[in-house]
C-alpha cells in the first residue's frame, strides 16, 4: 500500500540547532496515524514543514506517491493536506459557517452566497455526524471547547482534504468533549481519510490510532502498528527512543 | 464511544423549522443577558434624553428642533460611520476629525481659488481622503507603528495642514449653491413620501425574499411575525418622521416656506446601506469583521491582513471627507476650526454609544447613526436648555465614557458568561 503522505529523510535546522534529523514518515489513507513525542521531539516541525510553514533543508515529500514541492501553506491546501492547530485559529466574533468558509468565501457575483455556504457548512457536520451544536449561525464565542474543536475539524474536512492533521485536538479538553472529538477523528479515517494525529495523551492514541510513530530528539524512533505494541512499549519509545527490538540503536535511525 | 451522544447540556437540535416570535425574543434577551447588548443603550439612552428634554424645555419637540438634529448631527454620524470600519479592527483614528477639515478645505479652495465645478471638487475632496487613509493605513500595517500613535501624530499635522490651506487662519465662504444645499436644504415634500415608500417597500420586500429563498432551501429563516413587525416598526418610526419634517417649519410661512426632509437624511441613508452592504454581505467585510476578531486566524485563512487595514483606514478618512463636506455646507464656509475641537470625539463617541467595540470585531454601521443621534440630542438639548459649552463637553465626555464603559462591562461579562 502506497502512504498518501510520505517524507522521506527530512532535515530541518534552526541556526545551528538541528531540530529534525533525516526523518522518515508516513500516514495512510483511511488511518490514523498517532505522532507522539515528548515535548521538543520535533511533532511540531514536522508537521509544519508538511504544511509548508516552514522550508525543510532536505528530504522529500511525497504526496500519493509522487514527489511534491510544498512552499507555503496555499500549496498545502492545494494538495488536500490540512493542519487543524492547537490554538484553533477561529473568529470568536463570527458564527461556525463564517469561520468555516473564511478566506474561501462563495461569492455569488459581488456579494456573499450565505444561502450555499450555510447548506454545505450543515451537510459536512453532519456528514461528520456532529449533531451538538444548537444552529450553525450561532457564535463560535458560544461554544464549548470540544464543539470548537469540532468545527475546525470540519472546516478542515470542508474543502475534500486527503491529509488532515490534528495538532493537540484533545489537550485543553474534558474527558466527554475528548471523547466526542475522538470519535470525530476516527470518522474521519472512516471515510477515508489520512488523518495525523499528534497527541501526548497514550489513552486517546491506543483509543483511535491505527499506527503510532515516535520521534525521540528530533529523529523517528519507530514506526508501528498500534496493534503490535503496547502502552509501555511506546512511552519506552518516546522517553529513551528504543524498547527492546524496537527504535534508535545508539542514537541513530536503524 | 457512544456513550457520549447523550450528554445533559449539549442540546441536540437538528433545527430546520423556524422559530416563533417568541424564540426570537427570548434568544434576544439571552443575548444582551449575556454580555452582547448591541443597539441597547443607545436606543434606551435615546429614549430617556428625549423624554427629559421634551419635558424640560417643549421647544425640543418642535418640527424645527427635530431637522436641527438631522443637520446638526450629520457631520459627526458620516464620520463615526467611516470609524466604525477602523474600531473593527481593534484600531483607532484620532486624526479623523482634522482629516475632515483638510478635506473640507481642499473643497473650499478648489471651488473658491481654483473656480471649479462642484462635482471636481467633491471629488477632490474625497480624493485626499483616500490619499490621506492610504498613508495612514500603510504606516501602521506596513510599517507597523501603532495606530493610536500614527493618528495622533496626523491630528497634531492635519490641523496645521488646514491652516496651510486656509492661509493662516482666514475663513473661506462657500458660495456654490449646490454645496450648500446638501446640508441646508430640504426635499419637496412629495419626494420625502416617495422616499419613505420606496424604502419601507425595498426594505419588506428584501426581508420577504431572503426568507423566502431561505425557506425554500430548508434553511431556518424568520418568522413572517418577525419581519411584519420590522417592517412595521420601519414603517411608523419612519412615516412620522417624514410626516414631521414635511409640518410647516417656517416662522413666517407667509413670507418663506420651510418643508421636507433635510438633503443630508437621503445621503446618510444611501451611505448607510452601501456600507451595512459591505460589511455583512461581502467577503471584504467579511474579512475585516475576521480580522478584528482574530488576526492570525484570519491570516492563517489567506486573508490579507494588512491589505484589509489599509482599506479600512481609507474608508475612514473617505467617510471623514464626506463629513468634512457635509460640515463646510451647513456653515457654508471653512475654516481652521472646522473638523477641529470635540469633532473626533463626538465621532469616536457616536460609534461607541451606539455599540461598536473600541475592542475591535464587533460593530455595525447603524451604531454611527444611532450614536450620531444620541450625540445630536445631547448637543441640542443642552443648548436650548441654555447651558454653554462647559456643560456640554462635560455632559458629552460623560457619556463618551459611559459608554465605553458599558463595553467593556459587557466584554467582561461575555467573557464570565462563556462567550468570546
Amino acid at each position: 500500500m502506497i502512504p498518501l503522505l510520505e517524507v522521506r529523510g527530512i532535515d530541518k535546522s534552526f541556526g545551528p540547532v538541528k531540530v529534525l534529523h533525516k526523518v522518515e514518515f508516513a500516514a495512510y489513507a483511511g488511518e490514523v496515524t498517532a505522532l507522539v513525542g515528548d515535548n521538543g521531539a520535533g511533532k511540531s516541525t514536522l508537521v509544519k514543514c508538511v504544511g509548508g510553514i516552514y522550508p525543510i533543508d532536505g528530504g522529500e515529500i511525497l504526496f500519493d506517491g509522487n514527489p511534491v514541492q510544498v512552499h507555503g501553506p496555499r500549496d498545502a491546501g492545494e494538495l488536500g493536506i490540512e493542519i487543524v492547530y492547537q490554538d484553533l485559529a477561529l473568529c470568536d466574533n463570527l458564527d461556525i459557517v463564517q469561520n468555516m468558509f473564511l478566506g474561501r468565501e462563495r461569492k455569488n457575483g459581488l456579494l456573499l452566497d450565505e444561502d450555499s455556504m450555510e447548506e454545505l457548512a450543515a451537510q459536512t457536520l453532519s456528514s461528520l455526524s456532529v449533531r451538538t451544536v444548537k444552529s450553525i449561525r450561532q457564535q463560535v464565542s458560544s461554544l464549548s471547547g470540544g464543539q470548537r474543536q469540532t468545527v475546525a475539524i470540519a472546516k478542515a474536512v470542508l474543502w475534500n482534504s486527503k491529509v488532515v492533521i490534528l495538532d493537540e485536538p484533545t489537550a485543553a479538553l474534558g474527558v466527554a468533549q475528548t471523547a466526542q472529538v475522538l470519535e470525530l477523528v476516527r470518522r474521519l479515517a472512516d471515510t477515508g481519510l489520512a488523518v495525523v494525529l499528534i497527541s501526548h495523551n497514550m489513552n486517546d492514541v491506543f483509543a483511535v490510532s491505527d499506527r503510532i510513530a515516535a520521534l525521540y530528539l528530533g529523529r523517528m524512533a519507530a514506526q508501528v502498528k498500534t496493534a503490535d505494541v503496547t502502552h509501555a512499549q511506546v512511552v519506552e519509545l518516546i522517553t529513551s527512543g528504543r524498547s527492546g527490538d524496537l527504535g534508535l540503536k545508539n542514537g541513530v535511525t536503524p | 464511544m457512544s456513550k457520549v451522544k447523550d450528554l445533559p447540556g449539549e442540546a441536540i437540535v437538528t433545527a430546520t423549522r423556524s422559530p416563533s416570535i417568541g424564540h426570537s425574543f427570548v434568544a434576544y434577551v439571552e443575548r444582551v443577558r449575556g454580555g452582547d447588548m448591541g443597539a441597547l443603550p443607545a436606543v434606551l439612552g435615546l429614549i430617556v434624553l428625549c423624554t427629559v428634554f421634551a419635558i424640560a424645555r417643549p421647544a425640543f419637540v418642535t418640527s424645527i428642533n427635530f431637522a436641527n438634529l438631522f443637520t446638526q448631527g450629520a457631520a459627526i454620524t458620516l464620520i463615526a460611520m467611516g470609524l466604525v470600519f477602523v474600531l473593527l479592527l481593534g484600531e483607532i483614528d484620532l486624526s479623523a476629525g482634522f482629516a475632515s477639515g483638510v478635506c473640507a478645505a481642499v473643497l473650499a479652495v478648489t471651488l473658491t481659488s481654483a473656480g471649479l465645478p462642484w462635482y471636481v471638487c467633491v471629488l477632490a475632496a474625497i480624493a485626499t481622503g483616500v490619499v490621506i487613509g492610504t498613508a495612514l493605513g500603510a504606516l501602521v500595517a506596513k510599517v507597523g507603528i501603532p495606530s493610536f500613535v500614527v493618528t495622533l501624530a496626523a491630528f497634531l499635522a492635519f490641523q496645521g495642514l488646514v491652516l496651510v490651506l486656509v492661509d493662516e487662519g482666514t475663513n473661506i465662504s462657500i458660495r456654490n449653491s449646490v454645496i450648500v444645499a446638501i446640508a441646508n436644504e430640504n426635499l419637496p415634500p412629495w419626494l420625502g413620501w416617495a422616499l419613505y415608500a420606496f424604502c419601507v417597500l425595498v426594505f419588506a420586500a428584501v426581508q420577504l425574499l431572503r426568507a423566502a429563498k431561505r425557506s425554500r432551501r430548508g434553511l431556518t429563516s424568520d418568522p413572517m411575525s418577525l419581519i411584519a413587525a420590522r417592517v412595521g416598526a420601519l414603517a411608523v418610526l419612519a412615516g412620522l418622521a417624514v410626516y414631521v419634517l414635511n409640518l410647516e417649519r417656517s416662522r413666517n410661512p407667509a413670507l418663506v416656506s420651510l418643508t421636507g426632509v433635510p438633503i443630508v437624511v437621503p445621503v446618510i441613508l444611501v451611505l448607510l446601506v452601501v456600507w451595512t452592504l459591505v460589511l455583512r454581505r461581502t467577503a471584504f467585510g467579511r474579512h475585516i469583521y475576521a480580522v478584528g476578531g482574530n488576526t492570525e486566524a484570519a491570516r492563517r485563512a489567506g486573508i490579507p491582513v494588512d491589505r484589509i487595514r489599509i482599506s479600512a483606514f481609507v474608508i475612514c478618512s473617505s467617510m471623514a471627507a464626506v463629513g468634512g463636506i457635509v460640515a463646510a455646507s451647513r456653515a457654508s464656509s471653512v475654516d481652521p476650526n472646522t473638523g477641529g475641537s470635540s469633532v473626533l470625539l463626538y465621532a469616536v463617541g457616536a460609534a461607541v454609544i451606539g455599540g461598536t467595540s473600541l475592542f475591535g470585531g464587533k460593530g455595525r454601521v447603524l451604531d454611527a447613526v444611532l450614536g450620531g443621534a444620541v450625540v445630536a440630542v445631547i448637543e441640542n438639548g443642552m443648548g436650548l436648555m441654555g447651558y454653554g459649552a462647559s456643560v456640554k463637553y462635560l455632559v458629552t465626555g460623560s457619556v463618551l465614557l459611559l459608554a465605553a464603559g458599558v463595553d467593556a462591562l459587557a466584554r467582561k461579562r461575555a467573557a464570565a458568561a462563556g462567550l468570546r
